[in-house]
C-alpha cells in the first residue's frame, strides 16, 4: 500500500490551518500489533498522528452526527457512501464538513491474523507490500494482506470515495459489479436449512450491541430495542428476543445499509450480521433498482413513493 | 503446599473420568473463538489458548435467568422460586486472572454483607482448576491489578506446563480431596525445579506492571477532570467491555407476563447503555458517553475497592482485545494518571 499518511498529514495541517475544519476524525497508531485507532485532532501540532495502513478499518462517519464545529473527516469509499446516505437523511450538512477521501485497496482483518498466530505474542510486525512479515519469540509467517480481508471488503465494489472535498492517493479500478450471488445461493436453500443457519448465528449475539453503536446509520436517539415505554423486544439472549433485535434492525436499515461492514467488524463472537443485511440490499436492488450510498441526488427509495413503486409484497386479502 | 504430576498424555483420561462424576467447563473453539463450554468428553479441549473470548463468569451469572415464576388467576396466586440443585461442578483451564474473578464476585455477591442465593447456588458447586499463563499475552496486565501469570487467587488447583508433563498446585482443601480421590503422583524435585524455571521464564515475558501508585487518590480528585471527554471521544458506549468481562457483574430485572401467568427474569446490564441511569422521570445523569466510561473506570479502580477492598479489574485484556474501537484501559488510566500528576485537571 503506498503510504499516504504523510499526505494526509499535510491537509489535515491545510484545513486547520485555515480554519476549515476545527477537528479532523482521522486514524492513529493503535495500541496493539495490527490495529489502527480512531482520533481527534485539533491541533496542528497533532496532525503528526494520523496514519494511513491497511488497519483502518473503522467507519468513522459514525462519529460526525454528535461531532461539533467544521469536520474534516479521513474517509475511505465505505465511509463516504454512509455519508452520502447520512447527508440524504439531513443528519450531517455537506457545508459541516471537508471529506478527505482515500482510495481503499480493502482492510485487513486483525482477527483472522491472530488465528494464524494461534495464542503467539506479536512482537514486530513489518509491512513489505502485500505481505506482512509477523514475528514473535515463536512466530515467523508472512501473511498475504488479500488473503485476511474482511469479508465485506473482499466484494466491495465501490472502495474509490464516491464524493470528496480532496483526494488522498489515486482512485483504482473497482472490482466487477455486485451481482449479488451469495444471496442468490443462500435463497437456494431450503427454508430449514436457512431458519438453522439464521438461528445459529444469532445463537451467539450477547446482545452487547457493538454492532448497531459502531453502524453510521444506527443514530436513532432511542433504539427500539432499549425502549422501555413500551418494551418492543425482551432483554434476554433467549432466540426470539435476538432474533427479533437482528431482524428488525435489518428492516431498519433497509435501503439505507451501506454494507460498510462495520456492524460485523465491531461484533466479538463472530455474528455473520452481514447474511440479513445483504438480503435486504439484494430485494432493495431488485423492487428500486437503487443501491444505496452512490448518488446524493437520488432519493432513497423507502422514504419517497412513486405511483409505479414495486408492490411485490403488498398481501392480496 | 502440595505438588502433584501429571502427563500430558494422560490429560484426556483425566478429563473423561471427572466427567462421569461431574459436569465440567473446557475451553474449546466454537464458531472461530475460543470459548468456555461444558463439555460432554475431552474431545476438542484445547489448553494451548489465550484466553477465552467470552470470561467463565456466565456460570456463576448467567446472561439471563429466571428467578421466580408465577401465575396468578381469581383467588390465588402461585409463586415458584427457581433454585435448581447444581450437579459439583468443575471448570477446568481457565486462566488465573479469571480465577481471582471469582473471588472478586464472591465479595459482590456472597459475603458477610452481601448475599445473593441465586449466584451463592451455583457458586458452591464449583471448582476451579486453573492453567498458568506460558505466554503472556500484549493484553495482559494481571500484575498491575495484583495478580500475576501463575496467580494461585482463586483456584482450587492450578497447573504448570513444564513440557510433557504438568504440575498440580494444591491450593485449597477441596482441590486437596480431589486430588486425593485421583491418587496422583507427588512431584519429584526436578520437576519442582522446571516448574520454577517455567515461572520464571513467563513472568519475565509479561509487560511491565502501569505505575499506578494511589491510583484511586487521584482519580478520586479528577471527577470533574476535563480529561474524561477527550479520552472517551472514540467510544462506541457498546456492551462490549462490560459484557465480555470477568469482574463486570451489573443486572436488570425484568418481568415477563402474559395472560396472568409471568417470569421474574435477572439479566446482564452495562453501564455503558444509556438506559442504564435512565430515570422514571426521563431524566438521566450519565447521559453521555464521558459520564458512562468515567463509572466504568471508576467503579474498578475507586468504588471498588471502597466496597470490597479490591480492584475490580483482574486484568485479563479482554476489554482491550476486543473494543471495537482499541480503547485501551491501560492507556486511559496512564493517562489519567499523568495528567492529574501534573495538574492538568
Ligand atoms: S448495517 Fe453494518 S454494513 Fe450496513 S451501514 Fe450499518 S454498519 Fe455498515
Ligand atoms: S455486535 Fe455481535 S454480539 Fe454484539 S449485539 Fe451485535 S451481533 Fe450481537
Ligand atoms: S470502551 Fe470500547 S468496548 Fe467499551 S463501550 Fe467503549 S467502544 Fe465499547
Ligand atoms: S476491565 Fe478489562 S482487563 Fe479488567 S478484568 Fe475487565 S475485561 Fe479484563
Amino acid at each position: 500500500m503506498a503510504d499516504l499518511s504523510s499526505s494526509i498529514r499535510e491537509e489535515a495541517k491545510k484545513l486547520l490551518k485555515k480554519g476549515e475544519a476545527d477537528v479532523i476524525i482521522g486514524f492513529e497508531k493503535g495500541s496493539l500489533p495490527l490495529c489502527a485507532t480512531p482520533c481527534f485532532i485539533r491541533n496542528e501540532a497533532d496532525v503528526e498522528k494520523l496514519i494511513w495502513n491497511e488497519f483502518c478499518g473503522n467507519n468513522l462517519s459514525r462519529y460526525l452526527i454528535k461531532a461539533k464545529g467544521k469536520v474534516g473527516i479521513i474517509a475511505k469509499g465505505c465511509d463516504t457512501r454512509a455519508i452520502v446516505e447520512l447527508i440524504k437523511e439531513k443528519q450531517v450538512q455537506r457545508e459541516q464538513i471537508v471529506i478527505i477521501g482515500v482510495p481503499c485497496e480493502g482492510m485487513v482483518d486483525r482477527k483472522q491474523i491472530m488465528m494464524r498466530c494461534q495464542g503467539n505474542k506479536i512482537t514486530n510486525v513489518e509491512d513489505r507490500d502485500e505481505r506482512l512479515l509477523i514475528t514473535g519469540d515463536l512466530l515467523n509467517v508472512a501473511v498475504k494482506k488479500d488473503e485476511c480481508l474482511y469479508p465485506g471488503c473482499q466484494v466491495c465494489t465501490n472502495r474509490n470515495p464516491v464524493m470528496y472535498d480532496v483526494l488522498i492517493g489515486s482512485t483504482s479500478e473497482e472490482q466487477q459489479t455486485d451481482e449479488f450471488t451469495d444471496v442468490t445461493n443462500f435463497d437456494g436453500k431450503s427454508s430449514e436449512e436457512r431458519w438453522e443457519y439464521i438461528t445459529h448465528e444469532i445463537s451467539k449475539c450477547i446482545r452487547c450491541y457493538a454492532c448497531r453503536n459502531a453502524c453510521p446509520l444506527c443514530y436513532c436517539k432511542e433504539c427500539f430495542v432499549d425502549t422501555t415505554q413500551p418494551q418492543w423486544v425482551g432483554k434476554t439472549t433467549g432466540q426470539t428476543d435476538t432474533l427479533l433485535f437482528h431482524i428488525m434492525r435489518s428492516i431498519h436499515l433497509a435501503g439505507r445499509c451501506v454494507e460498510c461492514g462495520a456492524c460485523e467488524r465491531a461484533c466479538p463472537v463472530t455474528v455473520d450480521i452481514r447474511k440479513l443485511n445483504r438480503k435486504m440490499s439484494a430485494d432493495v436492488k431488485k423492487l428500486f433498482d437503487y443501491k444505496t450510498g452512490l448518488d446524493i441526488d437520488q432519493p432513497a427509495p423507502l422514504s419517497t413513493f412513486k405511483p409505479d413503486d414495486s408492490e411485490e409484497f403488498m398481501l392480496d386479502i | 503446599m502440595d505438588y502433584k504430576t501429571i502427563k500430558k498424555s494422560e490429560i484426556t483420561e483425566f478429563l473423561d473420568n471427572l466427567i462421569k462424576e461431574y459436569e465440567i467447563a473446557a475451553p474449546i473453539e466454537k464458531d472461530d473463538i475460543v470459548v468456555f463450554d461444558k463439555i460432554k468428553s475431552s474431545n476438542g479441549v484445547i489448553l494451548e489458548y489465550s484466553n477465552s473470548v467470552k470470561s467463565p463468569k456466565k456460570f456463576v451469572i448467567p446472561q439471563f435467568e429466571t428467578l421466580i415464576s408465577y401465575n396468578t388467576n381469581e383467588d390465588t396466586t402461585n409463586v415458584k422460586e427457581h433454585l435448581d440443585e447444581q450437579k459439583q461442578f468443575i471448570l477446568f483451564g481457565a486462566r488465573p486472572c479469571d480465577a481471582r474473578s471469582f473471588l472478586f464476585l464472591d465479595k459482590v455477591f456472597s459475603d458477610e454483607k452481601n448475599r445473593d442465593i441465586y449466584y451463592k447456588n451455583r457458586r458452591d458447586v464449583v471448582l476451579i482448576i486453573s492453567l498458568g499463563c506460558t505466554q503472556p499475552q500484549e493484553t495482559c496486565f494481571c500484575t498491575t491489578t495484583g495478580g500475576g501469570p501463575f496467580s494461585s487467587e482463586g483456584s482450587d488447583l492450578l497447573l504448570v506446563d513444564i513440557g510433557d508433563d504438568y504440575i498440580i498446585q494444591v491450593i485449597t482443601d477441596k482441590g486437596a480431596e480431589l486430588v486425593k480421590k485421583l491418587g496422583l503422583k507427588n512431584a519429584q524435585k526436578d520437576e519442582l525445579a522446571e516448574m520454577d524455571r517455567v515461572i520464571k521464564k513467563s513472568e519475565a515475558k509479561i509487560e511491565p506492571d502501569l505505575e499506578l501508585n494511589n491510583l484511586k487518590d487521584k482519580l478520586d480528585n479528577s471527577f470533574d477532570g476535563s480529561d474524561w471527554e477527550t479520552l472517551t471521544e472514540k467510544c462506541l458506549s457498546c456492551g462490549v467491555c462490560t459484557y465480555l468481562c470477568p469482574t463486570c457483574h451489573c443486572f436488570d430485572i425484568v418481568d415477563e407476563e402474559k395472560n396472568r401467568k409471568g417470569e421474574r427474569i435477572r439479566i446482564w446490564d452495562s453501564c455503558q447503555f444509556p438506559h442504564f441511569t435512565m430515570q422514571a422521570s426521563g431524566f438521566n445523569p450519565r447521559p453521555t458517553y464521558k459520564e458512562r466510561y468515567r463509572q466504568r473506570i471508576m467503579h474498578k479502580f475507586s468504588y471498588c475497592i471502597d466496597n470490597y477492598n479490591m480492584v475490580g479489574c483482574v486484568g485479563c485484556g479482554r476489554c482491550i482485545s476486543e473494543c471495537p474501537v482499541n480503547l485501551d484501559i491501560r492507556q486511559v488510566l496512564t493517562s489519567l494518571y499523568y495528567s492529574m500528576l501534573s495538574g492538568r485537571t
